[in-house]
């Protein structure tokens, strides 16, 4: 278990850090808690680790304008234990809160577990309902994209090389929103089998938005569109959110694995939306 | 090419020269000979490796020694203090909360983090602050009563 060798460098600005990545062959060390593991077991052999951990200015959640904004080097731990994000986007801390276990959620980052890119990862489930954006950064250049187009496959994103996520755009929650993420852990991994996280409001009895994003069943995370339309205008009945829920996963090529086949992923990611919208609702009315 | 790390461990500070690769485990064990903290299942599920790192409890099996340059490491060597035992290892020790005691080490600064995040936790609090480590022996209930003995006996 031990990885190959590496030259590690530990740059103390983002200018020196987006330097070293420049060149293409160095691959930043964010938490690790992916990473290091895949060293481990040599399935990764970078020939270079530009680790992130000084630069301060990463590490900041911040509100303004009607956004939050989260720095790539931010902890599971610092978003779930964040008053800011509890009370203006309380999706994202709840999300936070089921990563892995205490340990990793010390040191894991947001910014890291998105660009790993895992299909089983709780953020993106949380972060496609609220819509996220994520920045992008090189020497002399950046670009923000939706998370939707950062997110392109199975551990694989659209960041270039040379190209660092620096930051994580979320809207401020508006009052009266009802939200919720349900996951079915994989008891030995903690990893979802199926993760659902819903954003619902209504006006004058009707959902007036409506946003599933949903996690571990597909190659890639992915927003349930369907379920959202036959949501919309809706009075959110038992029978609404049943029919809504039988739309998650109608059209899609889920992923199977020893855990679970892919029929039982899609019938789950049903069972677990409709749990996840009841909840979301009873917070909404 | 090997780096030049300088820590402080369990209140001591102490500089080395590592190679990128070494893990903080194998520093710990290998080069400092602190060999409390054990080595499990090395991937990242069995907590035996927990260290406190800056305060927060961490699995110094997934780290390389030279990401922890600059900083405060606490490894279950350093809970004792004045020659008397930290209130989590009295707790252990009168609780029976370890049998074979491998996870032992990890386990108690795992609960150490627990306590000081939450210094009177519930049941279900404890069992969710322990969801990282490990024990093949104890049933975890043992393990359970030690904490809230601890929680109780620190909060006097």
């Amino acid at each position: 278990m031990i990885p190959q060798s590496f030259e590690y460098s530990v740059p103390n600005t983002l200018q020196e850090a987006l330097q070293l990545l420049a060149g293409g062959n160095a691959k930043v060390l964010a938490g690790g808690m992916s990473l290091v593991p895949l060293m481990k077991l040599r399935l990764a052999a970078p020939e270079h680790l530009v680790d992130l951990r000084r630069i301060t200015g990463l590490k900041t959640l911040s509100e303004s304008s009607g956004e939050i904004r989260i720095g790539a080097m931010a902890t599971h731990h610092d978003l779930d234990s964040s008053p800011l994000l509890r009370q203006r986007c309380p999706l994202l801390a709840e999300a936070a809160k089921h990563i892995g276990d205490v340990q990793v959620r010390n040191l894991g980052t947001i910014g890291g577990s998105l660009s790993h890119a895992d299909p089983a990862a709780d953020y993106p489930a949380s972060l496609l309902a609220l819509g996220a954006k994520v920045k992008l950064v090189r020497a002399g250049a950046e670009r923000t994209l939706n998370l939707e187009d950062f997110l392109v496959d199975t551990f694989t994103t659209a960041a270039e090389p040379g190209e660092l996520l620096t930051e994580i755009i979320v809207p401020v929650e508006e009052p009266k929103t009802g939200v919720s993420y349900q996951k079915m852990v994989q008891p030995a991994s903690g990893f979802a089998i199926v993760g659902v996280a819903a954003r619902v409001r209504k006006s004058n009895g009707q959902i007036s938005l409506a946003r599933l994003g949903l996690t571990g069943v597909a190659p890639s995370p992915f927003r349930a569109a369907a379920a959202e339309a036959r949501l919309q205008g809706s009075a959110g009945s038992a029978e609404d959110i049943r029919q809504a829920a039988a739309l998650v996963s109608s059209n899609i090529e889920a992923n199977a694995d020893i855990h679970a086949s892919a029929s039982y992923r899609k019938q789950m990611a049903q069972v677990y939306a409709a749990r996840a919208l009841h909840a979301a609702l009873a917070e909404a009315s | 090419m090997k780096r030049l790390i300088s820590v402080t461990i369990n209140g001591k500070q102490r500089t080395d020269e590592v190679e990128p690769r070494l893990l903080l485990i194998h520093y710990l064990r290998d080069v400092v000979g602190l060999t409390g903290s054990h080595i499990g299942c090395e991937t990242s599920l069995c907590g035996a490796c927990t260290v406190e790192l800056d305060g927060k409890a961490v699995k110094s099996c997934t780290m390389f020694a030279v990401q922890v340059d600059g900083c405060r490491l606490l490894t279950i060597e350093g809970l004792v203090s004045n020659g008397k035992y930290h209130p989590l290892q009295e707790a252990f020790w009168n609780e029976h909360g370890l049998q074979c005691g491998f996870c032992t080490p990890g386990m108690i600064v795992a609960c150490k983090q627990l306590l000081e995040r939450t210094p009177v936790p519930t049941e279900e609090e404890i069992r969710h602050g322990i969801e990282g480590n490990l024990c093949r022996c104890t049933g975890y209930q043992h393990i359970v009563n030690a904490v809230k003995a601890a929680s109780a006996k620190m909060g006097i």
